[in-house]
């Protein structure tokens, strides 16, 4: 089956080109990808994920907000009885990168991260055969 | 005046102050202000590729104005006094997000994300402390927000007649374009055409009543760094400056009464002649259209001012001290290119808000370009080079094309034609197209980014120490604004912002005094904000990829 992406901002960073470039090499790479648009909660994120059944989630954030936004949405899915993965991308400074590992997010992906990497973490995030 | 090029520009020249310095190589060799043929063309004379003066930077060097923000307006403050201390002749301040969209920092949105990527401005309070012990009359200020750029107007104007300011005497820079911030940067509240009516008040306004303010500064910055090309950044961004002329027109003000007033800022990115290339183009092309196609007369209207700031996309979080050398190659392309003002980014600015040090090296990168390099003593010194005289032709002949799309959309009117391409997403488009295709080049190898995709050894090596916003900060200002919302008259603020309402459903009304009375009742940024949402409504951008 072709493993689904929702690629989604939450919180108020309009940023959206890393986003945008991010969904299409996972296009490219034979994924489907939704995305959520800007200025979404956490909540709206999970069960936008929940309603497409989408087999990961793609976080990405500029502004800093990840600490209380990604933590956040890893939540309001487990609330809603999801084991979805949830992965951000962005500006993430290093420290950070155990904080959110510790919140459940499942991988991290910083300035600088190149198109295989990305879609290899992803890939090895779904399950066989799903 | 003479027909002779040279001969004119000799008395413009002689006209203009001289800023005491040697202007000789470090060996001795005396410097012409400016060099090419008696009938070629010099700086300060239409159509202006050389520059916008005949004497550049002979009479006053750029103004380095550094870009700064984060946590409350107390923090913001002491960064602005290092700033100044440290030699910094301009301020620019960066607003965080629930600001950037109009949101009281005790918004539910507003919560992770207060004084994270800027400085949170809730209210009065927060603006006096911004600016406190800041001669605002030496140190001009740019204040880079959109779509509350009014509202953030009306606090500005409140705070400087408190203190026995007129508002006539304020000179200062509102960034206000809010068409790029549909295109390109993202942080819009109101829908176009209601914001558009707010960037009209604004101008009219300063028109007016601020004669030394600059209404505009149209910003191509953002759309480089969303992803566009060089010729994309300087065609949407004069277009969407022929856009506020046309809705200067609309409000019955001429192309000079307001031209003179918009101001521009452009990316530097890391290619170094095709940067050169773009400013000499983007002046070139002003020049003509606001002449030629807009029947301007006053020269300061043909003269197109520009704000650089090195691209912050060129920045890498591996191995970030190399960013100093990105950001002194970019800062050169700008001098070079004859801008009028320069923000450096820091070394540390793909990881975090830059720290003080960080922040103070970038000045001292324009201190090293001003002060020993010597390239400043020439104007337009790369004038008459076959490369880069040809890349200016071609980057204009590239812009033209795309202006003219954009004018077609518009059955001629570029006002129309911007409006209609960000609501068909041509523009968003056309950014994540090229931010795309550059991408791949990068995958693919076949560009080199130092430390990232080559020369990868040292980037293991410990993080630089960089600024941390915690979420006690974003506690303390709430706590303030609270303080705030208990110690105001209710009465005057409900009664003001009820005037705005009402105000805000008559399109012939400029909101700009009933918001100046908001701002004195100490209404916050939110509820002003909110207020004018309920009569215009929200923008929601349709998700494209």
């Amino acid at each position: 089956m072709t493993t689904r992406v929702l690629v989604a901002k939450v919180g108020l960073d309009g940023h959206d080109r890393g986003i945008k470039v991010v969904a299409r090499i996972l296009r490219d790479a034979g994924m489907e990808v939704v995305y959520t648009g800007l200025f979404q909660t956490p909540e709206m994120v999970a069960v936008a994920a929940i309603q497409e059944d989408v087999d990961v989630v793609g976080l990405s954030m500029l502004s800093g907000a990840h600490l209380t936004l990604a933590p956040l949405v890893v939540a309001a899915l487990r609330e809603r009885g999801s084991d979805i993965p949830v992965v951000v991308g962005g500006i993430v400074p290093g420290n950070d990168v155990e904080d959110l590992t510790a919140a459940g997010v499942a991988a991290i992906f910083g300035p600088g991260a190149s198109a295989e990497e990305i879609v290899t973490a992803i890939t090895t995030l779904v399950p066989q055969g799903h | 005046m003479t027909d002779n090029p040279y001969k004119t520009w000799r008395e413009a020249f002689d006209a203009a102050p001289t800023r005491d310095a040697d202007f000789t190589t470090l060996s001795g060799i005396p410097l012409e202000p400016v060099y090419g043929p008696e009938e070629g063309e010099f700086p300060g004379a239409y159509p202006y590729t050389r520059g916008i003066h005949a004497s550049m930077y002979r009479s006053k060097l750029w103004t380095m104005r550094m870009f700064a923000g984060f946590g409350t307006a107390v923090d913001t403050n002491a960064r602005f006094r290092e700033i100044i201390a440290a030699g910094g002749t301009g301020l620019s301040t960066a607003f965080d997000m629930p600001t950037l969209l109009g949101l009281d920092s005790d918004d539910p949105m507003s919560l992770g994300e207060v004084g994270r990527c800027g400085v949170a401005i809730d209210s009065l309070a927060d603006v006096r402390d911004l600016f406190a012990g800041i001669d605002l009359s030496r140190i001009t200020t740019s204040m880079t927000i959109n779509s509350p750029a009014a509202v953030m107007l009306a606090l500005f104007v409140a705070q400087a007649e408190e203190r026995g300011v007129k508002r006539s005497a304020l000179g200062g820079t509102l960034q206000n374009d809010i068409l790029k911030e549909y295109q390109a940067q993202k942080e819009f509240v109101f829908p176009p055409r209601q914001s558009m009516r707010l960037v009209r008040d604004t101008m009219a306004f300063t028109a007016a009543e601020m004669p030394k303010w600059n209404s505009i500064s149209v910003s191509g910055y953002h759309i480089r760094e969303a992803g566009s090309t060089a010729a994309e950044e300087l065609a949407f961004t004069l277009a969407n400056g022929f856009a506020y002329v046309e809705l200067a027109r609309e409000a019955g003000l001429t192309i000079d009464d307001v031209a003179p007033r918009l101001s521009f800022f452009f990316n530097a990115h890391i290619d170094f002649f095709e940067e050169i290339a773009k400013y000499r183009a983007a002046r070139r092309v002003w020049a003509t259209w606001t002449r030629g196609h807009y029947g301007a007369e006053d020269p300061r209207s043909w003269q197109l001012r520009f704000h650089t700031q090195t691209a912050g996309v060129s920045l890498t979080a591996q191995q970030p001290e190399v960013n100093i050398a990105r950001t002194a190659i970019e800062a050169l392309a700008g001098v070079l290119g004859g801008t009028q003002s320069l923000h450096t980014n820091s070394m540390d600015e793909a990881i975090a808000l830059p720290t003080a040090r960080a922040a103070r090296i970038a000045l001292r990168t324009q201190q090293v370009l001003a002060y020993e390099t010597n390239v400043a003593h020439v104007a337009d010194p790369l004038g008459g080079s076959w490369f880069v005289e040809e890349l200016t032709s071609e980057v204009e002949r590239q812009a033209e094309e795309i202006l003219a799309e954009i004018l077609d959309k518009g059955r001629g009117s570029m006002l129309e034609g911007c409006i209609a391409g960000i609501e068909e997403n041509w523009f968003q488009g056309r950014i994540a197209d090229s931010a795309y295709a550059l991408e791949k080049t990068f995958n693919a190898g076949r560009r080199i980014v130092v430390g990232v995709n080559a020369f990868t050894e040292g980037n293991e090596e410990e993080d630089l120490a960089i600024l941390r916003i915690t979420n006690a900060d974003e506690k303390k200002q709430v706590e303030r604004l609270a303080a705030v919302r208990q110690a105001r008259h209710a009465a005057r603020v409900e009664a003001a912002l009820a005037t705005l309402k009402r105000q805000a459903a008559d399109p012939t009304i400029n909101l700009m005094p009933a918001l100046i009375d908001a701002a004195k009742a100490e209404a916050t940024v939110g509820e002003m904000m909110g207020a004018m949402v309920t009569v215009f409504g929200r923008h929601v951008e349709v998700p494209s990829l």
